[in-house]
């Protein structure tokens, strides 16, 4: 998907509005009266013809992550509900590299996959009205972490101290679909001094390249 | 002191909105934007903006705002509603003031606008427009975000509102002739992209029966009440994009079409799009309204675009020179304090 968005984008086609890529799919945006319908799947089909093999390639992110139980109310019934304890939740969930899929929902709000499937479980029966931005939460094979405050129905074990939207910068954004994603655990005290120097994303964000 | 207009009451929801924040989608970032865009670009004609412009939208209940400049031209077009100009904040009464053309007023006279009848919002557009700093190439508010417009919300009791312009220029003033802000009585959609989703009697169902707009309904959603549509595949699916217009239907079985805040993906299975050219009409609809869909094919839907293209591009031929009318010069009298009571227009005009 992200592939042929960019292809799509490559080829700078007049009347193209915008693109949505997401992990079924690839919403076109288009005026009609720029562009055929016809015109535009047969550019759609070329470039689908020759992506086989092709990789998008994106960047790398550590993100600290404070699993702390202050941040984490619904780790003690994750773990339960998992049969694990609350330290392997945590262990789980920060081995894996986790792959920027899509974003959606709310202004940078990235989808990461795949949870390991020991952490698979189904959203909460009653959303919550309001989670704090910077939560992270977990649901299904994915895990995320909400850019601002907003209601939630996803099991929250943890909270970034880093905003994962800032729209002093060009796109907003700081994740963008294609992008790999690793959690660093930090204790409360790291949470409180990344919090403290400053709510932009970058400093405290490592790009690995 | 900056040019601006300082909110004395801020209505049911008054946003700033323009066409919408095109582009950025993929960030998760909703389009936003004008629910009657036509509207939009009609008060924004009107005083001389560009059609893009950012304007106050309102919802159901108007704002009552005190003028900060030296002065403004506005124009309100859009839903019918009283709109009053006021000597200052302290005054009770005011002038009458008609919608669909441009009106003056000076630093602190006060503009209040009750409540809409016919339809559901009403465009308040500035000669010049207001002075914000547009966010990811838009001004629209997303409330729901937190960005855009005003400090990204509603307005509330308080806000001043900068404008660019110190005062209005000499342009006179306009009326719009002949705009058609009226609503069909069946809204085309064209189905899917999952109406495979869905039993040919559930499809039947939605375009054979009437939905009323549920209270719940809002910028971002209309929730329908109707002939419910029952999945014969699930309600499930993997989340895709969300077009303006698209019809949704959750577990429950009730429709929901996705209007200009919308969220940018999402899960449920949607059974049909209503066609580009009739989203302006569906956002004048109003909560408690009974509306129907008609099903029609991918080529009739981008013909109807065309002519509704042509339709917008005739918007700036339809603003025409205002020429004042008995009533009009009672009014200007009124404003000009020269008389003080309510007197036959004719008696005001013989003077």
């Amino acid at each position: 998907m992200l592939a042929l968005g960019q292809g799509l984008g490559a080829l700078h086609l007049d009347g193209i509005i915008e693109t949505v890529p997401t992990t079924r799919s690839l919403s076109v945006y288009y005026e009609p009266m720029s562009i055929s319908t016809a015109a535009l799947q047969g550019h759609i089909v070329d470039i689908l013809d020759n992506l086989r093999g092709t990789t998008v390639t994106g960047r790398s992110w550590d993100i600290p992550i404070c699993y702390d139980s202050d941040f984490a109310p619904d780790l003690g019934e994750v773990a339960e509900r998992c049969n694990l304890s609350p330290n392997q939740v945590i262990e789980l969930h920060s081995s894996v590299t986790y792959h920027v899929y899509m974003l959606g929902f709310l202004p940078g709000l990235a989808y990461l996959g795949d949870l390991p499937e020991a952490l698979a479980l189904s959203r909460r029966t009653a959303p919550r009205p309001r989670i704090p931005a910077g939560s992270l939460g977990i649901g299904g094979r994915m895990t995320c972490i909400y850019p601002m405050d907003t209601p939630c129905g996803w099991h929250l074990i943890g909270r970034s101290p880093v905003a994962l939207w800032d729209q002093r910068l060009e796109n907003g954004a700081i994740l963008t679909a294609g992008d790999k994603v690793t959690f660093k655990p930090v204790s409360l005290r790291e949470y409180e001094r990344a919090r403290a120097e400053s709510t932009v994303a970058a400093p405290h964000m490592q790009s690995t390249h | 002191m900056a040019p601006a207009l300082r909110i004395l009451k801020p209505g049911l929801l008054t946003t700033v909105q323009d066409l919408g924040r095109r582009g950025y989608q993929h960030l998760g970032v909703a389009v936003s934007g004008a629910l009657d865009p036509v509207s939009l670009r009609a008060a924004n004609a009107l005083v001389g903006n560009a059609p893009g412009t950012g304007a106050l939208e309102v919802a159901y209940v108007g704002p009552t705002f005190v003028v900060e400049a030296d002065s403004v031209q506005l124009a309100c077009v859009g839903a019918g509603a009283s709109i009053e100009v006021l000597p200052d904040e302290t005054a009770a009464d005011g002038i009458k003031i008609a919608g669909m053309q441009t009106f003056r007023v000076r630093r602190g006279q006060v503009v209040r606008i009750g409540a809409l009848h016919d339809s559901a919002v009403l465009y308040v557009a500035v000669e010049g427009g207001f002075a914000i700093e547009p966010v990811l190439g838009s001004v629209s508010t997303f409330a729901r975000g937190g960005l855009g417009g005003w400090q990204g919300r509603a307005l509330t009791s308080g806000d001043v509102l900068p404008l660019l312009l110190d005062r209005a220029s000499d342009r006179g003033e306009f009326r719009l002739e002949g705009l058609n802000l009226s609503r069909p009585a069946r809204y085309r959609a064209i189905l899917g992209p999952q109406n495979a989703f869905f039993s040919e009697r559930a499809i039947r169902g939605l375009f054979e029966s009437e939905y009323t707009v549920k209270s719940e309904s809002d910028r971002m959603a209309f929730l329908l009440d109707g002939q419910k549509l029952d999945h014969v595949a699930g309600f499930d699916i993997v989340s895709d994009g969300i077009a303006m217009g698209s019809i949704q239907v959750p577990g429950h079985g009730q429709p929901i079409v996705l209007m200009a805040d919308r969220q940018t993906t999402g899960g449920y299975p949607k059974v049909a799009t209503v066609i580009s050219a009739d989203l302006p009409a569906l956002g004048r609809v109003r909560i408690g309204e009974t509306i129907a869909f008609e099903a029609i094919g991918i080529e009739e839907a981008q013909d109807l675009r065309r002519k509704h293209l042509l339709e917008i591009d005739s918007i700036q031929g339809r603003v025409v020179p205002l020429t004042r009318s008995v009533e009009d010069i009672t009014a200007h009298l009124f404003a000009s304090n020269l008389i003080s009571g309510a007197i036959d227009a004719h008696c005001a005009y013989a003077d």
